[in-house]
């Protein structure tokens, strides 16, 4: 490919980490606001954002406060949550190929948007340029508005007004959406869906969707086919 | 066991579950069973993450505003829409319904 094809591309698939980065910011007010709401404190949200930095535990842990559940429960569900990162990173290594230093520092940058943006990339550098792009886009965006939902959060009111619970919801279906096109995923993730809704009122929050993560486990294991057909098809 | 430690703890172990991931040896992967579960677990997640974020209401289930954002969703992302469009049409969708039948 002519380098300048490939210029191209990069810059294409910046401007998509951008986008994703952009998209993501909105719901860090979703998240600061709903936060703040639940009962942490401004800096509390903050230290959220930037130590945890991964929306999932984050609005799950979050959701244990708005409960009055234990710190412990909270802490536990979000890192239960934080495990996907785990096979994210699993999954990205060979491809994005960090060594060194850059590694540790990658590593914070492992999110949902990140390898949705760079898991589908043919090469090394594309993969690179979709994971850099994303990842410090929405970690820089993730907190300046989780920031600024939570100073804005006791004067805007209940979040929910805006909509911005509906926003949460329908990024994760984004982010799930290019996975459907495969039917076996359809299937893990009609399943998945009905075994957390059917646990919700059994459970307290973060366990229906770490149970979700035994369907993953379960079909893992019980399907016998050879390599996964489908990656993430190009966003 | 307070909130700051919870949030401290849980943050450090989140950043060590996706270091984790990043170091463990490639021959971990080279096995199919762990390329498959490796492939569904976000599948499976962000599904149920989708149902409970839209269709959970604490211990109950409930459909709302939230339901009628994700619809939106759905249609923004059949015609292709760009995340940020998806995202925000649900948002609106929402806010905006809410804003017609108070305490949808």
């Amino acid at each position: 490919m002519p380098d300048l094809d490939e210029t191209t591309a990069h810059r294409g698939i910046a401007r998509d980490g951008l986008g994703v980065g952009l998209a993501t910011g909105l719901y860090g007010v979703s998240f600061g606001a709903v936060s703040v709401a639940a009962g942490l404190s401004v800096l509390q949200t903050c230290a959220l954002s930037l130590v945890m930095f991964t929306g999932a535990s984050q609005f799950a842990m979050v959701g244990v406060v708005a409960a009055g559940g234990p710190p412990l429960s909270g802490a536990l569900t979000a890192l239960m949550l934080g495990t996907r990162n785990t096979f994210y990173g699993l999954k990205l290594a060979p491809l994005l190929q960090f060594r060194g230093w850059r590694r540790p520092v990658a590593a914070h940058l492992v999110i949902d948007e990140s390898t949705a943006m760079s898991v589908t990339r043919d090469s090394t550098a594309t993969a690179r340029v979709g994971f850099l792009s994303t990842g410090l886009a929405v970690f820089t965006l993730w907190n300046l508005f989780t920031l600024g939902g939570a100073i804005a959060g006791d004067r805007i009111g209940d979040p929910r007004t805006y909509g911005l619970d509906a926003a949460v919801g329908a990024a994760f279906l984004a982010l799930l959406w290019p996975r459907l096109a495969d039917g076996r995923n359809r299937v893990v993730a009609a399943c998945a869906a009905a075994v957390a809704l059917g646990l919700v009122p059994l459970t307290t929050a973060g366990v229906p969707v770490l149970a979700a993560g035994g369907v993953a486990l379960l079909a893992g294991v019980l399907t016998r086919d050879a390599a996964d057909p489908t990656e993430l098809p190009g966003r | 066991m307070t909130w700051w430690w919870a949030i401290l703890g849980a943050g450090i172990g989140c950043y060590l579950l996706k270091l984790a991931g990043l170091s463990v040896p490639a021959r971990v992967l080279a096995r199919p069973v762990v390329e498959r579960i490796a492939d569904l677990i976000p599948v499976a997640m962000l599904s149920a993450l989708v149902a409970v974020q839209v269709f959970a209401q604490g211990t109950s289930l409930s459909v709302d505003a939230r339901a009628a954002g994700l619809a939106a969703a759905v249609v923004a992302l059949l015609l292709r829409a760009p995340f940020l469009v998806v995202v925000v049409v649900a948002a609106l969708t929402a806010g905006l319904l809410r804003l017609a039948f108070p305490g949808w």
